[in-house]
């Protein structure tokens, strides 16, 4: 068995993992990143950048149709466009080739070590990788887990044939005639609006009251505006009880116990994503649990000395950008250097159509907290910018504390909207207060000129409105 | 405008001068009819003033801890606006103001005091009242101060003058407890490679947010303002001033008084509280519902009356101004009680009077008015001999402090299961050390030493207690 030693070992290679290891080897650090798969993880390769390809490719598409229906409010006709899906997903698949080879290329930038294998704990220093060529032992001072989260399963539909998760779903080769979307989250509701778009006959299945449950009514009714007006089949309070015997349907339970079956070539099942806490030898270790997760503190160590983890394996939101962040401290802590979290926000975004960005506090959590706030909203009805997208739908709100005029929240729902986040980030960081943001030039006509007519609203002095 | 002043009210019969021992108001805090301006004490009670107008505080006329004479002015208020809504303050005002000058607002009535008019508050309170004071002065209709201290203001209104701020570190806005520090991640990165924690650092900018400039001015002020968290151990140089006022300068008072006048002669001795401890707990298993539950105290209040009788000397105030020692008929107990301000002397009036759930039941009372703080001043008072308790807490032995002028304090200890030799073998014992105090300018050593052994017999022999 072949043996290395290192100072830092990192085990997953998605963004948390790939970030650490970049960030630990640019400052020095003796670093070894193990991956079965791609460099890139779940974000790169069957996430975040595949979906968002879909998806765009799923709006071009929709807007070839509606010109070639006669129904372009811009003035396009067009003939009755095709789409050929397995293209579509060439051009992903070299989307996500070109970031995995850049990210394989910044990761040997930095001298860090790739080894491609499958990783198992011996103990909370050593790890046995199993590679094409044989087994390499690899010995760490210092070790990152970082092994990110897989699809949960419904018992009753397990994956394979027709139930798909979304990994399979941004592999479809075939637009699917009917499809049924097992759960209205964000990730069920960004695919199932692509593949409504593409020409499915979309049917989303949710438990709860209504979708996107971790969003507030406000900002995801737009969603359901939209959603209907795409002819999209929202079932809630309903559960999808298992396949229909002969096949091409979903049987569904409503609250009140009637069954009934939806048209269904392929079943997506969306219901969440659970930490990979299973078959890299996490039983070796007994690390303290939180719930599901690996406990973590402030600095992304685990109950055990030397071991730190980052990234969904640890904690809701399971979101790319706070495990990169994560990872980034835990290199520079094991380089040294003092650093612990201590992040005013991690923004969410939810690719849906429109779109939904949601940073910092809502007013109702605000208010939970036992703030007293003033809240600003704007609608995009009344912005010009978002007049000529043809995209008036939505709003943004802006919460901030009415002692201070510190803005605590700042929260849209729009066409695009997602582009708007890092300035909504950038002011809460900062400590914005309302003036802040009102005193700002707001670069016109942008989207972003809402954000700053939000703040004077909340500050009472809203021009447009 | 018209302006009120008001006069330090006649807060209880033969004061003449209380201490005030709290503000509850500062000057441009603006008042309603009703709100509590100041809390003063008298012998051990504290009393609360409330403004008898609507309008603002000008000016105040004595400082926490002086004491002030009935009588002398002590808050200006100005009542606001035209000639209509001087009368309409004016009207809503106590019945027994009148203008300017003349005014003496009348303090709210006792809810328990019967024809005293003050309202006689907890001790505690005076303390636990602070917070509300900002609160609860601010009419609603005036943002301006609401929540926040005066100073505030002007850094949260607006546009604030770049670098005209002389004192960077008093022009922070507080942050809620809780919250995390306002400060870029820039200025973050920075303090966390100092090893500095923020939330010591004071913010001037908007909304408390802390610049780079209040980070060096925290770091040139030295190591000792910001203490290397790193090894986990650091050096505290903090010091606090805390003004002795209110109920504590009251025992501080008596305590001095008690240990420069009287040479005690402390007497401890040990009793075998077993039967004492089962007969408890037999009627304690079979009393009624009405009856309240019994503790050791009621019994030995019942057992000092009984020791007492024989010795009439342990239960008398010495008058040492005037050599006269006044002997009582009257076994008043005064309970020493712990509060969340300090130790209060509750008394049982007339124990001598009471039969075993009469006292115990009477103490239940007092204990609970004291630590609500609903006790009144005539149940702070008059006591003749005291017993003192540290409860659970026991000890083996303490050396307690005559409640002057009393000549005699009895003091219980923990009671331990000892080993006790009895003739033949060691027997487990509950075992309960009585550690008292007597005035030695008048007690003698051996009438001391007889009345807590008569009190030992009565307590080892129960039975004794409830025959004469």
């Amino acid at each position: 068995m072949k043996e290395i030693s290192c100072k830092l070992l990192v085990v997953g290679a998605g963004p948390g993992g790939y970030v650490c290891a970049i960030r630990a080897g640019q400052l020095g650090v003796d670093t070894v990143i193990v991956e079965a798969k791609k460099p890139g993880g779940t974000c790169l390769t069957i996430g975040c950048i595949p979906s968002k390809a879909l998806i765009h490719a799923a709006e071009e598409f929709e807007a070839a149709r509606l010109a070639a229906a006669g129904k372009s409010a811009v003035g396009i006709t067009l003939a009755e466009p095709a789409i050929d899906l397995a293209k579509t997903m060439a051009w992903k698949d070299r989307i996500v080739g070109r970031l995995t080879t850049g990210v394989s290329g910044l990761l040997k930038k930095a001298n860090v070590k790739s080894i491609h294998g499958h990783a198992r704990f011996r103990d909370g220093k050593t790890v046995e990788v199993e590679t094409e060529t044989g087994t390499q032992l690899v010995r760490a001072e210092t070790v990152v887990i970082a092994t990110g989260s897989v699809a949960v399963e419904l018992p009753h539909l397990p994956f394979g044939g027709a139930v798909i998760s979304s990994t399979e779903a941004l592999s479809l080769t075939a637009v699917p005639e009917s499809l049924a979307v097992v759960g209205a989250g964000y990730i069920g509701l960004e695919l199932g609006t692509a593949f409504a778009k593409l020409g499915s006959r979309v049917t989303v299945v949710e438990a709860m009251d209504r979708i996107l449950p971790l969003y507030d009514a406000e900002l995801s009714r737009p969603v359901a505006k939209r959603l209907a007006a795409l002819g999209v089949d929202v079932i809630l309070g309903a559960k999808a009880s298992g396949l229909a015997s002969k096949g091409g349907a979903l049987v569904v339970e409503a609250a009140d116990g009637a069954t009934r079956e939806i048209a269904a070539e392929k079943v997506l099942v969306a219901v969440g994503r659970r930490p990979a806490v299973q078959g890299w030898g996490l039983e070796e270790l007994d690390l303290d649990r939180a719930g599901p997760f690996i406990r973590i503190d402030d600095r992304c160590r685990t109950s055990m000395r030397g071991v730190y983890a980052i990234g969904d394996v640890t904690g809701e939101p399971m979101l790319a950008h706070r495990a990169m962040t994560q990872g980034e401290m835990v290199a520079e802590i094991v380089a040294g250097n003092r650093r612990s979290w201590d992040k005013r926000c991690i923004p969410a975004v939810c690719f849906t159509d429109p779109e939904i960005v949601s940073v910092g506090l809502s007013p109702d959590e605000a208010k939970a907290g036992g703030r007293e706030v003033r809240v600003g909203q704007f609608p995009f009805s009344a912005n010009g910018r978002a007049m000529t997208r043809h995209g008036e739908d939505g709003f943004v709100r802006v919460v901030a504390r009415a002692d201070s005029n510190l803005v605590i929240g700042i929260q849209a729902v729009g066409q695009g909207v997602s582009e708007l986040s890092a300035g909504f980030a950038l002011a809460i960081e900062m400590g914005a207060r309302l003036e802040d943001i009102a005193g700002t030039i707001h670069a016109h006509p942008t989207l972003g000129e809402a954000v700053q007519e939000a703040a004077l609203k909340a500050l009472g002095q809203a021009l447009h409105i | 405008m018209t302006e009120h002043v008001i006069k330090l009210p006649d807060v209880g019969e033969g004061v003449a001068e209380a201490e005030l021992v709290e503000w509850q108001v500062k000057v441009g805090d603006l008042v309603r009819e009703d709100t509590i301006l100041a809390a003063v004490m008298t012998d051990k009670a504290t009393v609360e003033i409330p403004s008898p107008v609507d309008g603002e505080v000008t000016w105040l006329g004595a400082e926490v801890g002086d004491t002030v004479a009935v009588g002398s002015p002590i808050v200006r208020i100005a009542v606001a606006g035209g000639s209509t809504k001087k009368d309409a303050s004016t009207d809503k005002a106590a019945p027994g103001d009148k203008v300017a000058d003349k005014d003496t607002p009348t303090p709210h009535p006792s809810p328990q005091g019967g024809g005293e008019m003050a309202r006689v508050a907890a001790a505690s309170k005076g303390a636990a009242g602070g917070s509300k004071a900002s609160t609860a002065t601010a009419p609603a209709e005036e943002p301006a101060s609401a929540g926040d201290s005066e100073s505030l203001s002007p850094s949260w209104g607006g546009v604030r003058g770049g670098g005209t701020v002389a004192n960077v570190a008093t022009f922070g806005a507080p942050r809620p407890e809780g919250e995390k520090p306002v400060a870029s991640p820039a200025v973050r990165l920075r303090a966390r490679e100092a090893g500095v924690d923020l939330r010591q650092v004071a913010g001037s900018g908007p909304a408390g947010r802390i610049t780079h400039e209040d980070l060096d001015a925290f770091l040139r002020a030295g190591p000792q303002a910001a203490p290397v968290v790193a090894g986990g151990l650091a050096p505290d140089t903090s010091e606090q001033e805390i003004k002795v006022v209110g109920l504590r300068r009251r025992i501080a008072e008596k305590m001095r008084l008690a240990k420069s006048r009287i040479p005690h002669i402390t007497y401890v001795e040990e009793i075998d509280v077993t039967a004492l401890e089962e007969l408890r707990a037999k009627l304690n298993a079979e009393r009624k519902a009405d009856r309240p539950k019994l503790t050791i105290l009621p019994f030995l209040m019942r057992a000092m009356v009984k020791a007492i009788r024989d010795n009439p000397g342990v239960n008398a105030l010495f008058d040492d101004d005037a050599g006269v020692i006044h002997r009582y008929g009257a076994v008043h107990l005064g309970i020493a009680t712990q509060t969340p301000t300090g130790l209060i002397v509750p008394v049982v009036r007339h124990a001598e009077a009471r039969d075993l759930f009469g006292c115990a039941t009477e103490l239940n009372r007092l204990a609970e008015a004291a630590r609500s703080g609903t006790v009144t001043r005539e149940e702070l008072s008059g006591s003749t001999i005291t017993i003192t308790s540290l409860g659970a807490m026991g000890g083996v032995a303490t050396t307690p402090v005559i409640n002057y002028p009393e000549v005699a304090i009895v003091g219980v200890n923990k009671i331990m299961v000892r080993p006790v030799w009895e003739g033949t073998q060691f027997v487990p014992r509950k075992m309960m050390n009585l550690s008292s105090s007597f005035d030695h300018r008048v007690v003698d050593g051996w009438d001391a030493a007889v009345f807590i052994q008569r009190i030992k017999a009565l307590l080892e022999t129960p039975a004794l207690i409830f025959v004469d």
